[in-house]
């Protein structure tokens, strides 16, 4: 036993410490026990690794049955083997670093010990989620960390549009999650089980059909948690949420659970290719389109969230084209380079006091120096710049899809490309130029930038911690040829984006806006990000809205059910309303009725008798 | 006469009890009602350990009518969560209720007089009394403490439930011709042995018959426009008892009654019965999203809520069952709470629309995070009680008939649609000048109210076990009694008599 | 048997009957109304009595006892009610007295 439960245990300690006395600590203590809560869990989940060692078989750790019926038994248990390794050092690690940073940045804000104790309640989730042993726990932790998403979303309830994206995350995530449930649905008819020890070995046996139809419903699921296509909307709208949120949750750890969720299934997605095929294509199509996006957006938040999105595709690509592991690399570089983005953005919002268009900042390079250089290295990194760690990862994604089909290689290239403009054109609008704006920037206190310093090294050098022969043994690769002219190709187009975004927006500053001029209504199609919340509120939220009140509430509830009851009630008022005439008080109609019943009687039994009389003498 | 039998009637006696108390001294009422309640309670407990569970003595001799009580896996949680509603319902009407204190308290008891009854009961004749009397107080306690339309919320209730009982007590007679006995685990011991058959129209029709009267009160889709009427018309404690405990009497007696009885009439019906509940998952989701008054969402989220439960039984598996009785319990406890909650807000405010709320949660901070947890547990958060019994209902379903799974999981997205946009409008968002100095937060009393119902949400979310067991080994009873006499399921081996004789005295 | 018909009784008895409901019918005095039920009684007794004498046997005497019984008792009744119904109404006209309705 080494204690498993207690990494995830101990930020829930945190957040039942700081949810029930954190409004009477000082804000001193609120964050030593948040802050602590996590680094003591990142401790034991050093300590827990270092004792296990190689990892070459998965260490399980049973604690207590959750629910049993019938054959089905559901437990608590919580398993460790390299894939789980590599995201528990990711969670943690980040999330310490995240936390120590969101002390500086939440120092002034209302509601401290309630964000940390959401941040405290979200480290417990995911960890639940990437530690358990089986589907329904990490379902589990699924659930839970989109819980926390809502709430931190809606952290600055008092605002409307903070608690309708927070909504809207977690509604479009109940989606991803419907798909899901089915998923762990006909699991549990084909397997009988949801342990991870039982199901994936046993897929072999099943019928591809079967496993197509699992893998796709899971990849539903995928789409919500990690903001793909069609499901990616509630990620953009996310950014309401406190930065360092943006940070943890929907940048470096919890958007990445599908891609995890994927590589976890490996040997199912395996044996199911037309889901692999689907999971490709979806992530490829995501990667572009959220990238055209993000191209021409204002609010440095948000040309990051895309960002996020587009990454995630690529992420997903490498999962559909076999290459788990090196998705679950990029899922690793991605968290260092992304989050080091938005705790950069971070920074620069908490020195322009809550300015996050990118039109009113320019010039910060030599107000916020630090800032300033730290974010450069993100977005060398994430622009896949040699030797750093996007670059490496990147590479891997590429060359894999390069394997499976060459088009997809293309499609990623050009991707990249985009990418690295559409990060540097940020850059250079936030950092060169002149300032635009009317506030006073000044650095953050060294408990942001610290964090970013850190991060900033990781995203330059964590390109060398070789996640995927680390993985060989969990998620086997296909060994593909290294073709060194693919490499170049991929990392001169992010060059050549560096140096376009560098023409426009620094040399030729004016040149942009002729450009959005000279193509109008594609401008406003990309800008507007392809009408899709419009269309999905057009197709599916006002129809069901208004189709609930009108039809089935104030017509078929109201009209026709309780119009029939009523109608019944109705009928029987109507009906004695008739017949009460009888009762007209008046004694001589009373009696007359009395007479005729009686001849009328008398009649009947009269006939009656002369019938069985005359049947009788028959 | 064992403890159980004693213990059945200590609600009549406590109500006799109050109503000997002088009707001016509210304060000793209410005091002597909470302490008889919690007592009950405290006996409750009692049936955990107590052995043996079961009374049978003679009633009405001249008819073969008996005394029969029993407790099992199935209904053993479904009496605790009744005697634990009883104190918090009393608790909760503290302030609220002040006039006709006394009468109020006596049919609060007297209501789970005949809900513990309906629960135990053995015997047909003995089951009907109880559910009749059930019936009444409610009545009264939504007519006399209700708001403005409250006699037509009565009538109505009384109205639907009453016609829809008068089939079930035709059909209990019925069963008494044919039989000569009203008493129960003699009834299906005939049936296992074939002493007594059912022809095809007979099963189907008394099937029926049972099945409307249970399905008005679940209630089961269409059958549903009572509850929205009754719940809003009802005081905070009426809706408790109603949501929490007299809605589970449907889905109790179909599962104790219905399926066992007429098994193969239950199979035959399953489908058409499953598609309706379905509807209902969905139709009440869907309604109680656009519903401006609070309390009919909550009203019409539990036809939503219920419909897992009837989906679950009549997916005829372990799991259906197991998830459908769980569910009854889990919907007991989180929507009680949530009545309680609105309950609450409605004393500050004196509105149940939610267009009168907003920003509650800066006045409010307490009774916001109570509530949200409430509402967590209400759309089926895991780690949280509901979670596990859509869980199992859905995977029963999908066994049953995969695209019952695929229809039903739709509530759980909508319940997440309809249960966020009301907590949104009530509780986020700019505070309202009136709302602000109207709202206080939670009090002790209050806190002692609802304390007890967070805290089974989170057990019964995390460690279902404690109640799992003996509800499954209550349901693989009745799952072996409905595969008994099934003529055209080749499959299903028959049991040995013996073994079906010995399960029948073991379910005793 | 000698002595008169058993028909002739039963004719007289339905004669008088027929006369009580009539009286009933078409009188509008609340004591006249009365006394037509009297006289019904006194029809079906006058029948009771001519049949137990038919037959030789006691029960129609018995039966007729009976109805003398119940036809006093409700005498007293009755005639309690209309003094009452007087003196409240001032007036005995049955079609005035119709207020218990609907």
């Amino acid at each position: 036993m080494q204690h498993l439960w207690l990494i995830p245990t101990l930020p829930l300690i945190g957040f039942a410490v700081n949810g029930i006395f954190g409004k009477r600590f000082p804000k001193s203590t609120v964050s030593a026990v948040a802050v602590g809560s996590v680094v003591l869990s990142l401790l034991w989940a050093v300590k827990v690794l270092a004792a296990l060692g190689s990892l070459d078989t998965p260490h399980v750790e049973q604690y207590f049955t959750w629910f049993q019926s019938g054959d089905l038994r559901f437990g608590f248990d919580l398993q460790v083997d390299r894939l789980t390794a590599v995201m528990l050092m990711v969670v943690t690690g980040i999330g310490t670093l995240i936390h120590i940073y969101a002390v500086g940045y939440m120092a002034h804000e209302g509601g401290y010990a309630r964000f940390f104790a959401y941040m405290n309640l979200f480290m417990f989730f995911m960890l639940i989620l990437v530690m358990a042993a089986n589907y329904l726990l990490m379902f589990v932790g699924w659930e839970g960390v989109g819980l926390c998403s809502y709430l931190l979303i809606g952290f600055y309830f008092l605002k409307q549009s903070a608690t309708n994206a927070g909504n809207k995350a977690f509604i479009v995530n109940r989606i991803g999650d419907f798909g899901f449930m089915l998923a762990l649905f006909l699991i549990v008819i084909h397997f009988r089980s949801l342990e991870f020890s039982v199901v994936l070995p046993a897929v072999s046996g099943k019928p591809e059909e079967t496993l197509n139809l699992i893998a796709l419903l899971l990849l539903v699921g995928a789409t919500g948690k990690s903001a793909q296509i069609p499901l990616f909307v509630w990620l953009p709208d996310a950014m309401e949420g406190p930065t360092p949120v943006s940070a943890l949750i929907h940048a470096a750890t919890m958007v990445t659970a599908g891609v995890y969720m994927v590589a976890r299934s490996a040997p199912l997605y395996q044996a199911a290719p037309l889901a692999m095929e689907v999971v490709a294509l979806v992530g490829l199509a995501t990667a572009v389109f959220a990238a055209t996006i993000g191209l021409l957006q204002n609010d440095i938040k948000r040309v990051f969230a895309y960002s996020t999105v587009s990454q995630l595709g690529y992420m997903f690509l490498a999962a559909g084209v076999g290459a788990f592991s090196a998705g679950i690399y990029h899922v690793m570089t991605h968290a260092f380079f992304k989050a080091l983005l938005f705790l950069g953005a971070g920074s620069v919002i908490h020195a322009l006091e809550g300015e996050q268009d990118i039109r009113h900042m320019g010039g910060l390079r030599k107000k916020i120096p630090v800032t300033y250089a730290t974010l450069m290295c993100a977005g060398f990194a994430i622009a896949g710049f040699p030797f750093t760690s996007g670059y490496f990862s990147k590479d891997e994604i590429l060359l894999a899809a390069h394997h499976h089909h060459p088009w997809m290689y293309w499609v990623g290239v050009v991707t990249a490309g985009m990418t690295a403009f559409y990060v540097f054109r940020c850059l250079f609008l936030t950092f060169f130029g002149d300032y635009r704006g009317h506030h006073h920037p000044h650095e953050s206190p060294w408990v942001m930038t610290g964090p970013l310093a850190v991060l900033a090294l990781l995203s330059l050098g964590g390109g060398f911690i070789k996640i995927p022969q680390y993985l060989q043994p969990v998620l086997p690769r296909e060994e593909t040829a290294h073709d060194l002219s693919l490499v170049v190709i991929a990392s001169s187009a992010g060059l050549i984006g560096i140096a376009l975004a560098y023409y426009l927006y620094v040399l030729k500053p004016a040149l942009p806006d002729q450009l959005a001029q000279s193509f109008r209504g594609l401008y406003r199609l990309v800008y507007n990000k392809y009408f899709v919340d419009e269309l999905y509120d057009a197709v599916f939220v006002r129809p069901t809205v208004t189709g609930s009140r009108t039809v089935l509430w104030r017509q078929v509830d109201v009209g026709v059910i309780d119009g029939i009851v009523n109608g019944v009630g109705a009928v029987a008022r109507i009906a004695g309303g008739v017949l009460k005439l009888i009762q007209s008080g008046n004694i001589r109609s009373y009696a007359t009725w009395v007479v005729f019943g009686s001849l009328f009687l008398i009649v009947a039994m009269g006939l009656l008798v002369v019938n069985t009389a005359a049947g009788g003498a028959r | 006469m064992s403890f159980l039998g004693w213990f059945l009637l200590t609600p009549l006696a406590a109500f006799l009890l109050l109503l000997l108390l002088p009707r001016e001294q509210e304060k000793t009422i209410r005091v002597a009602a909470l302490a008889l309640s919690l007592a009950i309670f405290g006996l409750s407990l009692g049936l955990l350990a107590g052995e043996p569970r079961e009374t049978d003595l003679a009633w009405i001799p001249e008819l073969n009518i008996r005394y029969h009580v029993a407790v099992d896996g199935l209904s053993i949680w479904l009496i605790l969560l009744t005697t634990l509603l009883t104190p918090i319902s009393i608790l909760i009407s503290w302030k609220y209720i002040d006039r006709r204190v006394k009468e109020f308290h006596a049919f609060l008891l007297l209501l789970e007089f005949g809900v513990l009854g309906v629960f135990a009961a053995m015997d047909l004749f003995l089951f009907y009394v109880y559910w009749e009397v059930g019936l009444v107080p409610m009545y009264f306690l939504i007519g006399i403490w209700g708001h403005d339309r409250r006699i037509y919320a009565a009538v109505k209730f009384f109205l639907y439930t009453m016609a829809a009982s008068v089939l079930m007590l035709a059909s209990i007679i019925y069963v008494y011709q044919r039989a000569g006995t009203f008493d129960y685990p003699a009834i299906l011991a005939m049936l296992a042995s074939g002493k007594l058959t059912f022809t095809s129209l007979e099963q189907t029709l008394l099937f029926l018959a049972f099945f409307v009267a249970f399905a008005v009160k679940v209630p089961l889709f269409p059958l549903h426009t009572w509850l929205p009427d009754a719940h809003v018309e009802a005081p905070t404690a009426g809706s408790v008892m109603l949501a929490s405990v007299l809605l589970k009497l449907g889905t109790y007696g179909i599962l104790r009654f219905c399926l066992p009885m007429f098994p193969t009439a239950a199979r035959e019906n399953a489908g058409w019965i499953a598609v309706l509940a379905i509807v209902g998952i969905v139709y009440g989701a869907l309604v109680a999203m656009v519903q401006p008054n609070v309390k009919k969402l909550v009203a019409y989220s539990s036809v939503s809520h219920l419909g897992f439960v009837i989906l679950g039984i009549f997916s005829f598996n372990q799991q259906g069952f197991d998830g459908a009785v769980y569910q009854m319990l889990n919907h007991g406890v989180s929507t009680g709470a949530l009545f309680m909650l609105v309950g609450y807000l409605y004393e500050r405010r004196h509105s149940l629309e939610i267009q009168d709320y907003g920003g509650v949660s800066t006045p409010a901070p307490w009774l916001s995070t109570v509530f949200l947890i409430t509402t967590l547990a209400s759309i089926g958060l895991p780690t949280l009680n509901n979670f596990v019994g859509e869980f199992l209902v859905l995977q029963g379903a999908a066994q049953a008939d995969f695209r019952w799974a695929v229809f039903a999981a739709t509530g759980v997205i909508l319940s997440a649609c309809y249960m966020l946009w009301m907590y949104q409008r009530t509780f986020y968002g700019e505070t309202p000048e009136k709302v602000t100095h109207q709202m206080t937060d939670l009090n002790g009393r209050e806190w002692a109210a609802i304390l007890p119902l967070l805290a089974l949400m989170v057990w019964m979310g995390t460690a279902a076990e404690t109640f799992l067991p003996r509800i499954s080994a209550a349901n693989r009873l009745i799952l072996q009694q409905t595969t008994v006499n099934v003529p055209f399921n080749v499959q299903t081996p028959a049991p040995r008599p013996d073994v079906a004789a010995k399960e029948i005295a073991d379910a005793r | 048997m000698q002595g008169v018909p058993l028909s002739w009784y039963l004719i007289l008895s339905a004669i008088l009957f027929a006369l009580g409901v009539a009286g009933f019918l078409f009188r509008r005095s609340i004591i006249t109304v009365f006394m037509s039920i009297e006289l019904m009684l006194n029809a079906v007794n006058l029948s009771f009595v001519a049949f137990s004498y038919q037959f030789k046997q006691v029960d129609g005497h018995l039966f007729t006892f009976f109805v003398m019984v119940v036809a006093a008792a409700e005498a007293a009744v009755g005639l309690a009610i209309i003094l009452t119904v007087f003196r409240n109404r001032a007036t005995l006209n049955i079609d005035e007295i119709n207020s218990l309705k609907y």
